[in-house]
C-alpha cells in the first residue's frame, strides 16, 4: 500500500474512544496493512477530552500532520469540532449527535453551542456525516455500543483500506460471545445510517 | 487482553509499547518486575499482572514475581536484590519515580548487578498526566546508566531483550527511557522465541556489595571502565543505523525516541536529500559513530524532545575533533525544550533548516467559543463529599496542601481544595511547614496510597514536633487514580494472592498520633462535626476518610447484582438555589435550558450525597437499576 490513511478519534473519557482505535488497529493487522495507533491514557479516564490517532499504510509515525485525516469520527459533537485542525475539507467527518455536557458548563458557567449551530460550523471545515449514535446504539441493545455504531458509520465513507466484514470481525474478537449479537446489529445500524444518506 | 505468552515466532500482534516492553522481558526470561504505579508506564506492571493472575487461575506457573511495591525505591530494591541472586528483573516507574528510587539508582551503578536489570523510565513530555516533564536522560547521564530510547513497539520489544541481556553482559542495570507516546502508541509487533525463567536464584556474598567509603572509591574507576566497555558496544549496537533519504547530501539529521519516526516520514514526503543518524542506544553516545557522521556534514539538525542531551555532547564531540560542522537545534531556535514534538513542529524545522517552503496548508480552527473539559472527580466520588463537608466548617483562609492521586481534581471549581502540590507524599510535609510559617489553619490530603508511598515520614515529623496541622487520609482502599492497582491497605497483591492489609488508622496510632479521627465522608454532618474537633485540637490531628472508590463499589455491586440507586429532582421542591451545582458540583448535575436542575440518570452513580447537599429536600431517591 503506497497511499497513507490517517483518521482521528475524539471523544469523552469513558465513551470507548481508545477501544474503537484499538480495534481499528486490531482489523488493520488481520488485512496485513501496516499501521499505528497513538492514544492518550491517564487523566482522560475521569470525564476528560480525548484523541487517537490511527495511521495505516506507507506511514512511519503515530501521529499525522493537521490537516491531513482522510476521516474524523467523534463520539461527541464539541469534541469533533474541538478538533477540526485536523481536518481538510474533503475529510470525512462522522460524529454522534448526542451532547455530553462537560461539568464546567454548570459549576463553570462556560458556552456549551447549541447542536444545530455545532454541524453547521463542522459543515464549513469538513464533510459531516451525524449520526445519532446513542440512539442506534439504544435500538441495538446498549448504550455502550455507540462507538461500535460509530465504526460501522466510518466502514460505510469510503476511507478504511479493508471491507467492513474485516472491521466487524476486529471488533466481536473483542467483545465477550454474549454480547456479539448486540455489536454486530450496532455495526449494522452505523453503517446504514451513512449509506441511507448517500 | 493480547496473549503476551504465546511461544510461536513469528506471530504478529498489535502490541501497546508497554506490553510490547512486557513481551521482549519474557522474551529474556524474566523472573522479577516489580513497579509502582503511575502514568505513562503503568500498564507495563499491569500487564505483568494480568499475566500472572490468569496463570495462577488456571493453576499454572507464571514463570516471574510481580509486585506493585510501596513506592519507587523500595520496588527498585527488591528487583536489585533479584539481580545480586542471579535473576533477571525488570522495573517499571514513570518519569518522577525516578527520582523517588535516585538514592537507590544512584549507588547501584557502583555496585552494578548480577541477572540482566532493566529500568524503564516513562517519561511525559506535554506533562499528559504528570506534575513536570523533567527528562529522565540525565539520570543515564547523571549516575552511568547505559540508555536505550525506543523509537517503536517493535523496537521497545527488541530493547526490553536486548537490555536485559546487555545489563547481564555488562553486570550494569540498563535504564530504557521511553515517552507517553512510546508506552501508548500501538504498533504491529513480530514475536521472538521465549526463554525460560530461572525462577530462583542463589545470593554468593561479595564485600564488594557493600558501599562503604573504600568500596565505593574502587566501584567507581570500574563503573568507568564499564562504560567504555558500553560505548564500544554502542558503537556497532543495531539500535544506532544510518538512513539514507534520496541521495545524501551535506545536511544530516541525529534524531532519537519517537522523533525518529517522525523525522522518516516528513524526509520522505518532504523529498529531502538527506542522511538520518537514528540514535537508540544514546548512552554512553558513541562517539566515534557520531564524529564519523559530524564529518560527513556541512550541517546537523538535532532532533530530540525535551533537553538538548544529544545536542550538547555531540557539540563536544565536533570539538573534541576539531569540525567545521554547524550543529542546528535548541540553541539555534530551530526546536524549543518545551513539550511533546508534533510532525507540524518537526516539519517546520526541517524547511528552515532545508531552506524549503513549508507545503502545508495552515490548519484552521473554529471560532466558537467552546466549554473545556478537563478531567474532574466522577459523580458518586467519595473524596468530593470530604471536601464538602470540610469547606463548610474550615475558616476561609485555611490552607490546603493536596497531593498525587485523584483527589488533585477538587482543585476544580467550585470545590477549590488544592492550595500546594509539589509531589508524592508533598501535602503533610508542607503541612507542617504552614504551621511554622503562619497562624492559619491547616487541613492536607492524600490518598491511601500515597499515605504507604511517602506520606508516612511526615506524620512523623508532625508528631515529633507537636506541629498543628490536620492531615487526612482519603482512604478509598484502592490505588484509583492509575487504574485501581493494590496497595497495602489491599487484601489481594498484583498477582492476585492473598495479602496482608494494614489499616491506615493502626498505623497513625503507631506513630504516636493521639487525635485521630475515622470517618464516613458520606455522612456528611458526622464528618464535618469531626474535622472541627481535629481543628480544635493543639498539636497533629489526623482524619482517616474512609469510603471505597465509587467505580470499584459500582463494580462490586455489578458483581454482586445489587441494584444502584439513582436520584432525581423533584422541581416543585427545588428553589434553583444552586448548592448542589454550584457548591457541591457533582458532574452528573446540570441545567436545563429553562435553568431548572436535574441529574443526568446515565452519570449518576447513586451516592446519594447530594439529598444531604440540598438545603430544601428537593431530592430523592428515583429509580434503581
Amino acid at each position: 500500500m503506497n497511499k497513507k490513511i490517517s483518521i482521528v478519534l475524539t471523544g469523552v473519557g469513558g465513551q470507548g474512544v481508545i477501544t474503537a482505535a484499538k480495534m481499528l488497529g486490531d482489523a488493520a493487522v488481520k488485512a496485513g496493512v501496516p499501521v499505528f495507533v497513538s492514544e492518550i491514557h491517564g487523566m482522560a479516564q475521569r470525564g476528560g477530552d480525548v484523541v487517537c490517532t490511527v495511521r495505516l499504510g506507507a506511514i512511519e509515525s503515530p501521529m499525522l500532520l493537521l490537516g491531513t485525516a482522510d476521516a474524523l469520527v467523534s463520539t461527541e459533537p464539541v469534541e469533533a469540532l474541538r478538533n477540526v485542525m485536523y481536518v481538510h475539507t474533503k475529510t470525512k467527518l462522522v460524529t454522534d449527535t448526542n451532547p455530553t455536557i462537560p461539568f464546567t458548563v454548570a459549576a463553570g458557567g462556560e458556552p456549551y453551542p447549541k447542536l444545530e449551530i455545532i454541524l453547521k460550523e463542522l459543515a464549513s471545515f469538513a464533510l459531516v456525516y451525524p449520526v445519532d449514535a446513542v440512539g442506534l446504539a439504544k435500538q441495538a441493545g446498549a448504550v455502550i455500543t455507540k462507538n461500535i455504531v460509530l465504526l460501522g458509520a466510518l466502514s460505510a465513507v469510503d476511507v478504511l483500506p479493508f471491507s467492513q466484514d474485516v472491521l466487524l470481525q476486529a471488533i466481536l474478537d473483542d467483545v465477550p460471545q454474549k454480547y456479539q449479537d448486540i455489536n454486530k446489529r450496532a455495526f449494522e445500524a452505523g453503517r446504514q445510517a451513512v449509506l441511507k444518506k448517500k | 487482553m493480547t496473549d503476551l505468552t504465546d511461544p510461536t515466532p513469528g506471530t504478529t500482534r498489535l502490541l501497546l509499547g508497554n506490553e510490547a516492553i512486557v513481551r521482549g522481558a519474557l522474551e529474556a526470561g524474566v523472573d522479577i518486575a516489580t513497579t509502582y504505579p503511575g502514568t505513562p508506564a503503568t500498564e507495563i506492571a499491569d500487564t505483568f499482572s494480568a499475566i500472572a493472575k490468569a496463570k495462577l487461575k488456571a493453576g499454572q506457573d507464571p514463570g516471574f514475581y510481580m509486585e506493585y511495591a510501596v513506592n519507587e525505591k523500595v520496588a527498585l530494591e527488591i528487583a536489585a536484590a533479584g539481580s545480586f541472586a542471579g535473576l533477571r528483573a525488570l522495573t517499571s516507574m514513570k518519569h518522577v519515580g525516578l527520582n523517588v528510587a535516585s538514592d537507590t539508582f544512584m549507588t547501584y551503578m557502583y555496585v552494578g548487578c548480577r541477572g540482566g536489570h532493566l529500568i524503564v523510565s516513562a517519561d511525559d513530555p506535554y506533562c499528559h498526566s504528570s506534575q513536570n516533564e523533567q527528562d529522565n536522560r540525565y539520570y543515564a547521564l547523571f549516575a552511568g546508566a547505559p540508555m536505550l530510547e525506543p523509537a517503536t513497539p517493535q523496537e521497545a520489544k527488541d530493547m526490553a531483550k536486548a537490555g536485559i541481556e546487555l545489563s547481564e553482559q555488562l553486570k550494569l542495570p540498563v535504564l530504557m527511557r521511553t515517552t507517553t507516546r512510546l508506552n501508548h502508541a500501538r504498533g504491529p509487533v513480530v514475536y521472538g522465541p521465549l526463554t525460560p525463567p530461572r525462577r530462583k536464584g542463589t545470593f554468593v556474598k561479595d564485600p564488594m556489595l557493600v558501599t562503604v567509603p573504600a568500596t565505593a572509591r574502587a566501584k567507581h574507576p570500574e563503573l568507568l571502565k564499564t562504560l567504555e566497555k558500553a560505548e564500544q558496544i554502542a558503537e556497532t549496537s543495531p539500535f544506532n543505523s544510518i538512513l539514507t533519504i534520496g541521495t545524501p547530501s551535506d545536511i544530516g539529521i541525529i534524531a532519537s525516541g519517537v522523533s525518529v519516526a517522525y523525522v522518516k516520514e516528513l524526509a520522505m514526503d518532504l523529498k529531502l536529500n538527506t542522511r538520518i543518524l537514528k540514535l537508540g542506544m544514546t548512552n554512553p553516545l558513541p562517539r566515534k559513530l557520531c564524529a564519523d557522521f559530524l564529518k560527513a556534514h556541512k550541517t546537523i539538525l538535532v532532533v530530540e524532545e525535551l533537553e538538548p542531551i544529544l545536542e550538547n555532547q555531540l557539540k563536544t564531540i565536533a570539538y573534541d575533533h576539531h569540525l567545521p560542522v554547524t550543529i542546528l537545534g535548541k540553541s539555534t531556535g530551530h526546536f524549543t525544550r518545551l513539550y511533546e514534538y508534533t510532525p507540524d513542529i518537526v516539519t517546520n524545522a526541517l524547511c528552515k533548516t532545508f531552506n524549503i517552503k513549508n507545503p502545508y496548508p495552515t490548519p484552521k480552527t473554529s471560532s466558537l467559543p467552546l466549554p473545556s473539559r478537563p478531567p474532574s472527580l466522577c459523580p458518586g466520588c467519595p473524596h468530593r463529599a470530604t471536601y464538602y463537608a470540610v469547606k463548610k466548617i474550615a475558616p476561609k483562609d485555611t490552607i490546603y496542601p493536596t497531593d498525587i492521586g485523584c483527589y488533585t481534581l477538587g482543585k476544580a471549581k467550585p470545590l477549590e481544595m488544592a492550595d500546594v502540590l509539589l509531589c508524592m507524599g508533598s501535602n503533610a510535609g508542607t503541612a507542617c511547614g504552614f504551621a511554622v510559617a503562619t497562624d492559619q489553619k491547616i487541613i492536607s490530603f492524600m490518598g491511601d496510597s500515597t499515605f504507604f508511598h511517602s506520606g508516612i515520614p511526615p506524620i512523623i515529623d508532625a508528631v515529633h514536633h507537636q506541629h498543628n496541622v490536620v492531615i487526612t487520609i482519603l482512604d478509598n482502599r484502592t490505588t484509583a487514580m492509575t487504574g485501581h492497582q493494590p496497595h497495602p491497605g489491599t487484601d489481594t497483591d498484583g498477582m492476585g494472592r492473598k495479602a496482608t492489609k494494614i489499616n491506615v488508622e493502626d498505623v497513625v496510632k503507631g506513630l504516636g498520633v493521639t487525635d485521630i479521627h475515622v470517618v464516613d465522608p458520606n455522612n456528611i454532618k458526622a464528618t464535618s462535626d469531626e474535622f472541627a474537633k481535629a481543628l480544635a485540637f493543639k498539636g497533629p490531628s489526623v482524619v482517616v476518610s474512609k469510603s471505597p472508590c465509587i467505580l470499584l463499589e459500582l463494580a462490586r455491586k455489578r458483581k454482586a447484582q445489587e441494584s444502584v440507586n439513582i436520584y432525581a429532582i423533584d422541581q416543585s421542591v427545588c428553589k434553583r438555589c444552586k448548592t448542589c451545582i454550584g457548591r457541591f458540583g457533582c458532574p452528573a448535575l446540570y441545567f436545563a435550558e429553562d435553568d431548572s436542575v436535574h441529574i443526568d440518570p446515565t452519570q449518576c452513580n447513586g451516592c446519594g450525597n447530594c439529598v444531604q447537599v440540598c438545603p430544601f429536600k428537593a431530592i430523592h431517591q428515583e429509580a434503581k437499576t
